[in-house]
């Protein structure tokens, strides 16, 4: 999960590690409030999760309370890269003299975590590394060792930071791996850490990815997901524990195991080439071992998206029982027809594995003309394809 | 021979008693392995019957090890409980751990991969997040369903359960010599490297199925690897050609982050080191046909 900038703030401020005085506002008559405490000249900043914010007009500067309530007014609502501004941020100005560059992060291909330091900050890293690579420090951290004085000062000199403010680095170096670890992060970078003028170093942003498989020993990182950013449909299904994203296509897709099931969204782009450009609605993957309620609760989220025109369930049995599967089809459909929802939605099914003889019995059997049954993965591609460029 | 396990493999399960250790304990032994005990402090001096078999619960893995010269074990444990889990098998020296619990969060997978490490890495760690690895007609550790294919002289390496599941049934024909699924976590003990190395050192696997998916950059150095040491035809299969970035799907590590981890990227990577890459499950599958027949 990436936090807004003003929640990394938040966390940074808990974790002890300087930041400027902030607050965030929802409305420009918070924002007034919140400039009136800060006092002075503040910085007006849109709350969105995406790059270059800046360069689209989203980061002002304001003089006083009144000036801050109309640039908030200016900010919240504008559209960055299709994000909608909901929120700004209201933050404390600094006179900056050198802008420092400062993040740890996963490294996969090491299986460990790294720190990737710079003098030159400010700008884009991945632009500095390119340049200059000189100038960018990559210091693997040892996961059971962690980052202690020692490290932060071999990281310090590795980055070859200024010597005047070497101990204020070490100090936020040793504090935010310490942040790292105790919020289960995965990414925490300070872009740009700045030396201001009173020879002071502060973190003038925060940007903080939060692992969810750690959700369970911190109950209060809930409170910070974007309710608001969350589309209605993955909201619906993250309630009833699927694991569900919407995308822009047609043909929604069921099936059991993330491969098999981005598999699956790949081989109905490639059949919709065919079949006027069709493409998936989502990727809804409802794991091993599920049983007929979650199929139908899986169905139920799919034909609830009014841009779907088809379906195409396509699940091969590990521990997911094929009859279970068709029995959660077909339970599925009868509880919305119970409910009185006219389900039109032509359905496509695939099945093979464990039980998937019983599961094409009780498909058949069933015979419910929405329910059409394929038997393999790229002829139900094809057919799920067809049915969704005829329904559009 | 096949890799990593085999018909002599003697397997624990750790979480022998919970809900899913015991169901897949059941179905390890019905496909022939040699399911020898598990392991749970509480139960421990217990027997617990799977459809006729009794096995003996014990203490801990070290103990498990001492009373039946266990080999291998499969761990079940959830994952607030994992990282103890893994620990106390490196600690045990036991040669392969298994790791099928999904959901353990990254930094307890870097712990116990940095405690693996620093204790000589005499444990082969598998996962987590992974359906385990199965050596068909002789033993399964794991919830690899085992009676998709029969053996056969195929080695498969995926990030993918599901996908694994669906590249054996359409290569039954021939059969598997091992498929091991390495798991979709950002962190994993064991990589497609690791796995692509022992199958060319195998001398009963004649060729290789690798199937990754959209994230990271591990079939970019799996492909560095086979130019360099894979002698034995690869096939390979990515997921996700398709996907958006900046949307996980599903595995915590599938997620293309800017340019990185496309499936297009890996596509060109492997396809540059002379590994044949299909489109759709299918269609790679008929590449590996066409080289075997």
């Amino acid at each position: 999960m990436d936090l807004f900038e003003y929640q990394g703030r938040d966390l940074f401020e808990r974790h002890g590690l300087p930041v400027l005085g902030g607050g965030v506002a929802e409305t420009p008559q918070e924002a007034r409030a919140i400039a009136e405490r800060l006092g002075g000249k503040v910085v007006v900043k849109a709350q969105v999760k995406v790059g270059g914010r800046g360069k689209a007009g989203g980061v002002k500067l304001a003089d006083g309370a009144d000036e801050a309530e109309a640039r908030a007014s200016d900010i919240l609502g504008m559209d960055i890269k299709g994000h909608t501004v909901h929120k700004v941020m209201l933050a404390e100005t600094a006179d900056i003299v050198e802008e420092y560059y400062f993040s740890y992060l996963l490294d996969r291909a090491n299986r460990t975590f790294l720190c990737i330091a710079s003098v030159a900050g400010g700008m884009e890293i991945e632009t500095v590394a390119e340049e200059d690579p000189d100038r960018v420090a990559k210091i693997a951290i040892d996961a059971s060792k962690g980052v202690d004085e020692a490290k932060a000062r071999e990281i310090v000199t590795a980055a070859r930071f200024p010597a005047e403010v070497a101990d204020q680095v070490v100090d936020i170096a040793v504090k935010l791996w310490a942040a790292f670890v105790a919020e289960d992060a995965t990414l925490v970078e300070v872009n740009p850490l700045a030396k201001v003028g009173d020879g002071r170093v502060l973190a003038l942003d925060a940007k903080v990815t939060l692992d969810e498989n750690a959700g369970f020993r911190h109950p209060d990182h809930e409170a910070l997901e974007d309710k608001s950013a969350v589309d209605p449909l993955e909201q619906a299904a993250k309630a009833k524990n699927l694991n569900y994203v919407k995308l822009d296509g047609e043909v929604g897709i069921i099936g059991n195991g993330a491969g098999l099931v981005m598999s699956t969204l790949d081989v109905v782009a490639y059949a919709g080439e065919s079949h006027g450009g069709v493409k998936p609605a989502n990727f809804l993957d409802i794991g091993g071992g599920a049983s007929a309620q979650v199929m139908a609760n899986g169905l139920e989220i799919v034909l609830g998206d009014p841009a779907v025109k088809s379906v195409f369930v396509n699940v091969f049995g590990g521990i997911t029982a094929c009859d279970a599967v068709a029995n959660g089809i077909i339970q599925a459909l009868a509880l919305l027809t119970e409910r009185g929802e006219t389900v039109t939605k032509p359905l496509v099914v695939r099945l093979d594995g464990n039980n998937a003889e019983a599961g094409r019995a009780i498909l058949d059997g069933a015979n419910n003309p929405l329910v059409e049954r394929v038997d393999t993965m790229d002829g139900a591609a094809q057919r799920a394809a067809e049915l969704a460029a005829a329904g559009k | 021979m096949a890799i990593w396990l085999t018909k002599d493999s003697k397997v624990i399960v750790q979480g022998i008693t919970g809900g899913e250790g015991s169901k897949h304990t059941k179905r390890m032994l019905a496909a022939g392995t040699q399911v020898v005990g598990g392991v749970n402090p509480r139960k421990a001096g217990t027997k617990v019957d799977f459809d006729g078999t009794e096995l003996p619960v014990f203490a801990t893995v070290a103990e498990a090890i001492a009373e039946t010269g266990a080999d291998v074990s499969v761990i079940f444990v959830p994952p607030a409980f994992t990282k103890a889990a893994v620990v106390e098998a490196i600690d045990a020296e036991i040669p392969l751990a298994v790791v099928i619990t999904e959901g353990v969060p990254v930094q307890d997978s870097a712990a116990f991969w940095a405690y693996n490490v620093a204790k000589g890495q005499k444990t082969r760690i598998i996962g987590p997040n992974c359906p385990g690895i199965a050596s068909p007609g002789a033993s399964n550790a794991g919830i690899i369903p085992a009676d998709i294919t029969p053996q056969g002289r195929i080695g498969l390496v995926s990030k993918s359960g599901t996908l694994t599941y669906q590249l054996m049934y359409e290569l039954r024909e021939f059969g598997f010599s091992t498929a091991v699924g390495i798991g979709g976590d950002p962190i994993i003990g064991t990589t497609h490297i690791d796995a692509l190395k022992a199958f060319q050192e195998d001398p009963e696997t004649d060729a290789i199925v690798m199937i990754g998916e959209i994230g990271g950059d591990a079939e970019e150095r799996a492909a560095e690897f086979i130019k360099a040491n894979v002698t034995k035809p690869v096939v390979g299969y990515i997921a996700g050609f398709t996907a958006p970035p900046g949307k996980t799907m599903g595995h915590a590590g599938a997620i293309i982050s800017g340019s990185a981890g496309t499936a297009e990227a890996k596509k060109v990577a492997l396809e540059a080191a002379g590994v044949k890459v299909g489109k759709t499950p299918s269609e790679t599958a008929q590449l590996m046909r066409d080289i075997l027949s």
